[in-house]
């Protein structure tokens, strides 16, 4: 039998998945675990400037062809939380992510009329080795600027990005977005973070 | 009741006379622009009635407490060490200083930064710092904490009024009642613990939220982009919100007005009365094929009713001003200034404390919480950017009138009972029309404001 499509059914969303996703993204900022590898870094830090030039320009396609076709892109309401209990500012799987982006491409999100243009920041990018020989762990600090209907202002906080090393480029497993205001009433919300 | 102060002077006069901005089909631009409306609306509105505080899951335990606001004024909701639950003022009797600055906790006291004045968490001051420079008595109770002179829940849900004129909060209520506690009562044990939230905020006057509340006419149009998202792999497209699309005025959803502000979308009659119906129509959520595969596995033909608790229950209930209950979220609004206003849509999770879902409680609410994440994700926030160009609109000052008048006039429209419950069309401004005078009402009234501290 042919693996299910993520793009259209959510099978690899299970409890063993949530369980190692809580693991993965707990304690994982440790020296023991720091990878000081110049030209890994630089591979990493040219994906992440890619990721944030794709979404600056719209291509949302492109950015989403970024993605591992079973992945996770993550905005925790919380610090520490784990997802089988709480709600999350977002919390999309393959086709939620293709959902919003969906949504998005349809004209008819009022909240995206007109659009945002942003501008990403994104530095002090530190490395972290997994158990997983081909995983990476990227923590980076971003600064999004919004003009959106005549007023700028900024979201901030860190990334948490797991890429798999493809040999020729990497695949986002999971991007987690940790916003520093995560626990206040945020105004529209509806860019892609 | 000792310890209780009736508080005079704070209302000036109303600012306008309501009689000529609010009539039956329309009201005027200003009750959504203008700071002196909304400055009275504070006392005579969020002092007056009962206002939604918390969640009695929020302070599960003695000591436990979570901040939040009545109107603007800054409250500590806790249950203190003798299990009362109190809504004391967050505001240090000396100079006037919050006296916790936290979110949520336990403690058994509450110590001002700024000169270290305590509080027990029963809002009695519990010590100054060297006592021995004032003239004063400690023990008079004008020291302590002022608190909301009446709290009183209702299954979890946790209220408070300043006003000692208000009715008991089961009168208040009044038939709102009656959906609320069916929507707890489709809960196993007859209730569901808060987890968390999605927190929005909007630059538009509170009332835009609860107007729209109960509007079945905007959903096809402002959803557009939902509706197009969670159908586009169904070829029947009937998923979500779909039963809007054909004409919502002759679906069998209806609204209901129950008097005091309250009203009530019911969408249920939208869904066959049947286990597994309202996981039918559910859009793709993260998790949706795994956790189904699972608990059919797990329970045969009891899964259906699991899944149903996964599931959005297609309810708007809205208990004015603050309060709404839509799908399995607890909305909180609440007003900031004349033109911005927070809204909180907290999570609520199953609790299974018998055990008849046989172990599936976790499974269920792994589900739950991403079904619960899609409208404020993809919906809300578009209602949101709406309100906000509302109030861009109503800063064309001589274009006056905000209309409310669909089913107005029309002969056979409504329903109304020896109670005075009126019924009609989901898509019928009648709620607002309602509210609009209950509002009115409440402006031209003057309200007994007291707050009372512990003795």
């Amino acid at each position: 039998m042919a693996a299910p499509d993520p793009s259209t059914s959510s099978y690899y969303v299970s409890d063993d998945f949530y369980a190692a996703l809580v693991e993965d993204f707990s304690g994982w900022q440790t020296t023991d675990r720091a990878i000081t590898d110049a030209a890994l870094r630089d591979s990493c830090a040219r994906f992440l400037a890619e990721e944030a030039r794709l979404l600056d320009r719209d291509r949302l396609d492109d950015w989403l062809a970024l993605f591992a076709p079973e992945c996770i892109y993550w905005v925790p309401g919380t610090r520490d939380g784990d997802p089988r209990r709480e709600i999350a500012i977002a919390f999309d799987d393959r086709r939620r992510l293709e959902d919003r982006v969906f949504r998005l491409r349809t004209g008819e999100a009022w909240s995206q009329r007109p659009g945002s243009r942003t501008t990403r920041i994104v530095s002090n990018i530190e490395l972290y080795s997994t158990r997983d020989r081909e995983v990476v762990m990227v923590r980076s600090n971003f600064l999004t600027v919004e003009f959106r209907a005549g007023e700028t202002r900024i979201w901030s906080g860190w990334f948490g990005h797991r890429l798999r090393d493809m040999a020729t480029h990497w695949k986002i497993l999971v991007k987690q977005v940790n916003l520093i205001d995560y626990d206040q009433n945020l105004r529209n919300p509806s860019i892609v973070l | 009741m000792t310890g209780l102060r009736t508080i005079n002077g704070t209302t000036s006069g109303p600012a306008y006379d309501y009689d000529k901005l609010v009539f039956e089909d329309r009201v005027h631009r200003v009750l959504y622009t203008d700071p002196r409306i909304f400055d009275e609306e504070m006392t005579k509105i969020f002092g007056a009635v009962w206002v939604y505080l918390g969640h009695e899951s929020q302070v599960p335990a003695p000591d436990d407490f979570v901040t939040t606001r009545l109107g603007r004024r800054p409250i500590v909701l806790v249950r203190d060490s003798e299990g009362v639950l109190r809504a004391l003022y967050n505001r240090c009797t000396h100079r006037g200083s919050t006296v916790c600055r936290e979110a949520r906790g336990s403690a058994k006291s509450f110590q001002c930064g700024y000169h270290g004045w305590t509080f027990l968490n029963s809002g009695k001051l519990n010590g100054v710092p060297w006592p021995d420079g004032y003239a004063d008595n400690f023990e008079d109770e004008k020291f302590n904490l002022a608190q909301v002179p009446r709290v009183d829940s209702h299954r979890g849900f946790v209220f408070g009024t300043l006003n000692l004129d208000a009715p008991p909060l089961a009168d208040y209520l009044g038939g709102v009642a009656g959906p609320l506690d069916e929507w707890l009562d489709r809960h196993p044990g007859g209730k569901v613990v808060l987890c968390e939230a999605n927190r929005l905020k909007f630059k538009g006057n509170w009332k835009l939220l609860y107007d729209n509340s109960a509007d079945g006419y905007h959903v096809v149009f402002s959803h557009r982009s939902l509706l197009a998202m969670e159908n586009r792999f169904d070829d029947d497209g009937d998923k979500g919100m779909a039963f809007y699309k054909s004409n919502p005025d002759s679906a069998p959803m209806y609204v209901r007005y129950f008097g005091n502000g309250h009203h009530f979308k019911d969408k249920r009659s939208n869904v066959d009365d049947r286990p597994g119906a309202l996981w039918e129509i559910e859009g793709p959520h993260p998790g949706m094929e795994h956790f189904e595969a699972s608990l059919r596995q797990r329970l045969g033909d009891r899964a259906d009713r699991a899944l149903d608790l996964a599931s959005s229950e297609p309810v708007n209930i809205n208990v004015f001003p603050n309060l709404h209950i839509l799908g399995n979220h607890i909305q909180v609004s609440t007003p900031v200034s004349v033109d911005e206003t927070d809204t909180t849509w907290y999570g609520t999770a199953v609790v299974d404390e018998t055990g008849e879902l046989e172990g599936t409680v976790e499974a269920i609410n792994a589900l739950r919480m991403r079904t619960q994440e899609s409208f404020p994700n993809f919906g809300e926030v578009d209602d949101l950017a709406n309100f906000e160009q509302i109030q861009v609109g109503f800063q064309a000052e001589e274009d006056e009138w905000v209309y409310m008048h669909r089913g107005l006039g029309i002969p056979d429209r409504f329903d109304v009972d020896d109670d005075g419950v009126i019924t009609g069309p989901s898509t019928d401004e009648v709620f607002m029309r309602e509210h609009m005078q209950a509002w009115k009402r409440l402006m031209m009234a003057e309200p007994r404001i007291a707050i009372t501290r512990a003795v």
